[in-house]
């Protein structure tokens, strides 16, 4: 019986009640009311007919499978890109690394739609490099890789963000250390580098995923918006509801957003694990623990 | 030269590669069936149309495959693209294969043509200057008609609350636009007359969507807005689909929609695939298309028909050369930068 008194005080408090009100009130109407809602809708005419909008609609069918081709390759380039980058930027000084660092940022700044139109300038028919794909009959916009580019480009930040600052705090002491023990590059990556980084890693892919899974904007601008082939899973859901055809849109919407929660329970799990990780190197960098961080060493 | 790794590495690896693989995996599977290689031959058509064919073309595709199967014994299988007019038009001059286009107004198509790939005397390859179906503009309204909106005077009563689509993208939108303007003309109204009309309506527009199912949307769905200007066909969609919410008024005259098509002749001719084209489009002015056409709500075209199809009530109607002389120039001094459109909306000062 510390400090509880103090905290019944202030939650009875009228100011704080006010408070507690406002905020339940404001995630209720905003997160739980809406999503719920996607819930009740999808399943209104029952689990069957639920799964029956899914499953048996080719258009919707390939939607789901379109969705789930264009946002792992996304996230896979990001991924190495960001490891890439990550490691370019946290371990060495170069002219020009922090115009560098911004330039990861610009497409969480850049509009969607803007980022789909650009995409379009470039590789559309009339674009830069339109004559040569036409000439090459490699067919970018209006097609899937189109789809991938767009996803690609407003994820890009979620992987490297995430690496960055947990790679500068790991600092290459431990690389550094493998190398002098005759590890070569490949060795130091698997068995130093990925294992420090893991966590901050899926962490950012999961980020990722979820964002390349739900990308509406730059999808829509690039996809040419053609049922059964160029529609991913919240295009779809746009379509649907157009076409006067609730419960279906809901049923893909409930997939997606049963998938957010999904990332929401990975989510809250890695961040633990991060959290669990950035204390035992602070424990490790404690004056008077056994490794020096000057000089740096692998182990006692 | 091995390094005593720590424990977690297979796992850290194994999650890797099987991340990898997967991503392969399904790259490798995705490969668009563009190619098929079936018994009977078959190609694939894209129609890229906008936005309120969807259940229109959805028919016909299925009649045409049949039809088209039987007479030159190809399998036909047509995708569709469905969005706002402009934007489609634009599409298809980015890169959007289509391989015949069915959109909402002239310029759109013109565009197209303007930028080669469609031929220059499209308007000659169909009947009607390619246009197979009219629609006209009207009204929708909630249940009983509780604002009592009977014509176009009604909606300038101060607190009626408007929805239509943006006419800079939407083919809906500028026939909204187009059928404001000309109904103040047809009633003996001056230029200015009609601008201070049209100025007032758009005032009382509170959303300007993108394209004409988005603002269908708003004003069913959402509950929006006390009329709503669409076409006659849009207009029959939305009132069935709201189970006696909304209701149908037509107002003593309106403009005559005029919704174009063309064979993407570029596209057709890279995909050898021009034979089936024409004769989708065709099969918009046969019988058989006539009927489904008319279905869903569109005034099929037939050479000498007098008065409204059968089915279809008698509404006064101008066309566009009488709102604005011609397309050419509706476009350029209405719906222009800095034109009509421009100067009306922006003292409202709900941008969107």
């Amino acid at each position: 019986m510390t400090s509880k008194p103090r905290d019944a005080a202030t939650a009875t408090s009228p100011l704080g009640l006010l408070l507690i009100t406002g905020a339940v009130a404001t995630v209720g109407l905003l997160i739980v009311a809406p999503l719920a809602s996607v819930f009740v809708d999808a399943f209104s005419n029952g689990p069957r007919a639920w799964w029956e909008a899914l499953a048996h609609d080719p258009d919707t069918r390939h939607a789901i499978w379109l969705s789930l081709t264009v946002a792992p390759i996304a996230v896979l380039i990001n991924t190495i890109f960001g490891v890439a980058a990550a490691w370019l930027v946290a371990r060495f000084r170069f002219p020009g690394r922090s115009l560098l660092v911004s330039l990861f940022d610009v497409p969480f700044s850049v509009s969607p739609v803007v980022a789909g139109l650009a995409l379009v300038l470039i590789f559309g028919r009339q674009g830069l490099l339109g004559p040569t794909l036409a000439g090459l009959a490699v067919k970018v916009i209006f097609a899937w890789p189109g789809l991938v580019l767009a996803t690609t480009f407003v994820t890009l930040p979620l992987v490297v963000r995430e690496l960055i600052p947990v790679m500068e705090a790991i600092g290459p002491e431990e690389e550094m250390a493998a190398v002098s023990l005759g590890a070569n590059g490949w060795q130091v990556f698997w068995r130093v580098t990925l294992p420090n980084i893991r966590w901050a890693l899926l962490h950012g892919v999961v980020l990722a995923n979820a964002r390349a899974m739900g990308e509406f904007g730059a999808v829509y601008v690039v996809s040419g918006h053609i049922a059964g082939a160029t529609d991913t899973m919240p295009l779809r859901v746009e379509k649907l509801f157009q076409e006067y055809r609730t419960p279906a849109s809901m049923a893909v919407a409930s997939v997606l957003a049963a998938l957010a929660l999904l990332t929401l329970v990975a989510k809250v799990f890695i961040e633990r694990q991060l959290e669990t990780e950035s204390k035992e190197l602070e424990a490790a960098r404690a004056p008077g623990a056994d490794t020096d961080p000057t000089t740096g060493g692998l182990g006692p | 030269m091995t390094m005593p790794g720590p424990s977690f590495t297979p796992l850290v690896r194994v999650t890797f590669l099987v991340a990898v693989a997967l991503t392969g995996l399904t790259a490798g599977c995705s490969k668009p069936s563009g190619t098929g290689t079936a018994k009977t031959p078959s190609i694939e058509l894209l129609n890229v149309s906008y936005d309120p064919t969807r259940e229109l073309y959805k028919d016909i595709n299925t009649a045409f495959a049949k039809h088209y199967l039987a007479e030159h014994g190809t399998e036909v299988s047509i995708k569709q693209s469905h969005a706002a007019s402009g934007s489609q038009s634009r599409a298809v001059i980015d890169g959007l294969e289509a391989d015949v286009v069915t959109l909402a107004t002239w310029p759109d198509v013109e565009a197209i043509a303007k930028s080669g790939l469609v031929k220059a005397d499209w308007q000659q390859r169909f009947d009607n200057g390619s246009i197979p179906y009219h629609s006209v503009v009207v009204f929708v309204v909630r249940k009983g008609n509780p604002k009592g909106i009977a014509d176009w005077p009604d909606l300038d009563r101060d607190g009626i609350e408007i929805i239509t689509p943006n006419p800079k993208t939407s083919g809906n939108g500028k026939y909204s636009f187009l059928a404001a303007w000309g109904s103040v003309l047809a009633a003996g109204g001056s230029a200015d007359d009609a601008r201070g009309f049209v100025e007032r309506l758009y005032r009382r527009t509170p959303v300007l969507d993108t394209g004409a199912r988005a603002a269908t949307a708003t004003f069913s769905q959402k509950g929006i807005g006390d009329v709503h200007l669409t076409f006659e066909n849009e207009a029959h969609l939305e009132v069935d689909e709201s189970k006696g919410a909304l209701e149908i008024v037509y107002p003593k005259r309106s403009i005559r929609v005029d919704p174009p098509v063309a064979v993407v002749d570029t596209n057709v001719d890279r995909k050898s695939t021009r034979h089936a084209a024409e004769a989708y489009l065709g099969f918009l002015y046969s019988p058989e298309g006539k009927a489904i056409v008319a279905k869903h709500h569109y005034r099929p075209w037939t050479a000498d028909a007098k008065g409204p199809p059968e089915g279809f009530p008698e509404i006064e109607t101008f066309d566009i050369t009488f709102v604005a002389g011609s397309w050419n120039d509706a476009m350029k001094n209405l719906f222009g930068e800095g034109g009509e459109f421009d100067k009306i909306y922006q003292p409202a000062g709900t941008s969107k």
